[in-house]
């Protein structure tokens, strides 16, 4: 079966700094991978290279078996079927949260405007969100605007979501609600790249985690596996520092 | 006030001249600043190119050189028949759109790069990015030092006089042919500029007011 999405020899510098390190990765549909690693080792850039959001050097990065192109309109369409969710949610300031979930579904679907906002509504419901859907993204706590965010992407009707530390820029008790509909995504078959310091979510929804170190993938394994028998010294000291705080 | 009474007719008709001038120069130097600005910020490096070696060269002709150019050398060039007026709505497009451009480009770097990055995730192109999410939360920025930007353009308009444009800065010249006082015109064509003046000040205003008042208040307020 061709794999939803597939990474071969994905190479990237910044300037002198070798970020990504020939990168070979397929996920298949429906699987959920998380992606762990010292801070600076390359997780961000790994997850911006799959919808090529940062260019790169050299390498192939296929979706569902199509490859991306490097920049044009082919791009933006391909890009479409992959959602993304960032640390910082990027919520668009000025559009109402229903405005925010409808915009690319009208601009880039070419979607009737009633159609549109019909899904909007039931994915705001779905996060929870359904009575906000007038307000702005300011009006709204951190963890709404994720849950936001996470609704915005799925109107796309993505193949994959890519998840950059969504919980990171959240006060603590605002992860849980996050976390919770990202689980339930995981549980409904949605294809996910997920980086997270939640090693709650690693161990509950996770199929596979990929451990990384200095650009490159040093281990790739199941949950299980990779808490319980790390295979690397670099893995080891890394769960050494997490796991005891 | 004789020499304003007097002279009203032709008072009356420059002004026209100037607001014409204007009001034609400024649509056509933001519509051409907003697509420098546009091509400044592409992924296209030849368009940021063009857009660098535009700005760069008319933001440091005078106004004065330009006039020239077309209404002495582009004729040269026998490409179109243009009265005076018309090079001189042309002149004052090209030179105000370069500091359109760099005002609007200003606005542009106002603008959290996340935004642009979403906009982009979600598949929209670079025109959709820009026109969609970028330049709405620009503008709260850029509407300030565009409107002195106008302004200057409005009074950049009495360069034209210096080539048979008729507007308000050749008033003095018909004055003081039929022997008025040139001081006391050139007065009056003054006050004339500040009452033009006077309504854009005022749109500048309201414009922050509705601003600040409306979804942006909204916004601060519920901040954390
Ligand atoms: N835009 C950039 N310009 C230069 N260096 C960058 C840029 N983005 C990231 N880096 C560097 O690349 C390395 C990997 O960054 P990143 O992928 O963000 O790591 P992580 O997400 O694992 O913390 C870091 O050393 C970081 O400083
Ligand atoms: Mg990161």
């Amino acid at each position: 079966m061709t794999p939803m999405v597939r990474l071969a020899g994905v190479n990237k510098h910044f300037g002198d700094l070798h970020v990504l390190r020939d990168i070979d990765l397929e996920i298949a549909g429906g699987e959920v991978v998380v992606v762990l690693g010292p801070s600076g080792s390359g997780k961000s850039t790994l997850c911006r290279a799959i919808n090529r959001l940062e260019p790169i050097d050299g390498g192939v990065v296929e979706i569902d078996g199509k490859e991306l192109p490097a920049e044009g309109r082919d791009l933006a369409a391909l890009r479409s079927d992959v959602g993304m969710v960032f640390q910082q949610f990027n919520l668009f300031a000025h559009k109402t949260i229903l405005e925010n979930v409808t915009l690319a579904p009208i601009k880039v679907r070419k979607v009737s405007k009633g159609e549109a906002e019909n899904r909007a509504r039931t994915l705001l419901d779905r996060v929870g969100i359904g009575n906000q859907a007038s307000k702005y993204p300011a009006q709204l706590s951190g963890g709404q605007q994720q849950r936001v965010a996470i609704a915005r992407a799925l109107a796309m009707d993505p193949k994959v979501m890519l998840f950059d530390e969504p919980t990171s820029a959240l006060d603590p008790e605002m992860v849980g609600e996050v976390v919770e509909v990202m689980s339930d995504l995981a549980r409904d078959g949605m294809t996910m790249v997920v980086v997270t310091h939640e090693m709650g979510f690693a161990r509950r929804a996770a199929h596979r985690v990929v451990f990384m170190a200095d650009g490159e993938i040093v281990e790739d394994s199941t949950p299980d596996a990779f808490f319980q028998r790390p295979s690397s010294e670099r893995a080891r000291d890394f769960l050494g520092k997490i796991l005891t705080h | 006030m004789n020499v304003l009474l007097d002279n009203l007719g032709e008072f009356g008709s420059r002004f026209l001249g100037t607001v014409e001038l204007f009001v034609l120069s400024a649509v056509a130097s933001l519509v051409l600043g907003t697509v420098l600005a546009a091509m400044r910020v592409s992924p296209v490096p030849a368009m940021r190119v063009a857009g660098t070696a535009y700005v760069t060269l008319l933001r440091n002709t005078p106004l004065t050189l330009v006039f020239f150019f077309f209404a002495f050398g582009f004729p040269l060039l026998e490409i179109a028949d243009l009265s005076f007026f018309t090079l001189a709505v042309v002149s004052l497009s090209l030179y105000t759109a370069a500091f359109v451009c760099e005002t609007v480009r200003a606005g542009i770097t106002t603008v959290p790069p996340g935004q642009a990055e979403a906009a982009r995730a979600l598949g929209l192109g670079f025109g959709q990015s820009l026109s969609l999410i970028i330049l709405p939360q620009a503008i709260r920025a850029v509407v300030p030092p565009l409107t002195s930007v106008q302004i200057a353009l409005l009074k950049n308009t009495t360069v034209a006089a210096g080539f048979s444009v008729v507007e308000a800065g050749g008033i003095y010249q018909v004055l003081s042919e039929r022997g008025y006082s040139t001081l006391v015109g050139l007065l009056w064509v003054a006050l004339g500029f500040v009452i033009l003046i006077t309504p854009l000040t005022l749109l500048q205003r309201s414009l922050e007011r509705r601003w600040s008042a409306s979804s942006g208040g909204a916004v601060k307020a519920g901040a954390r």
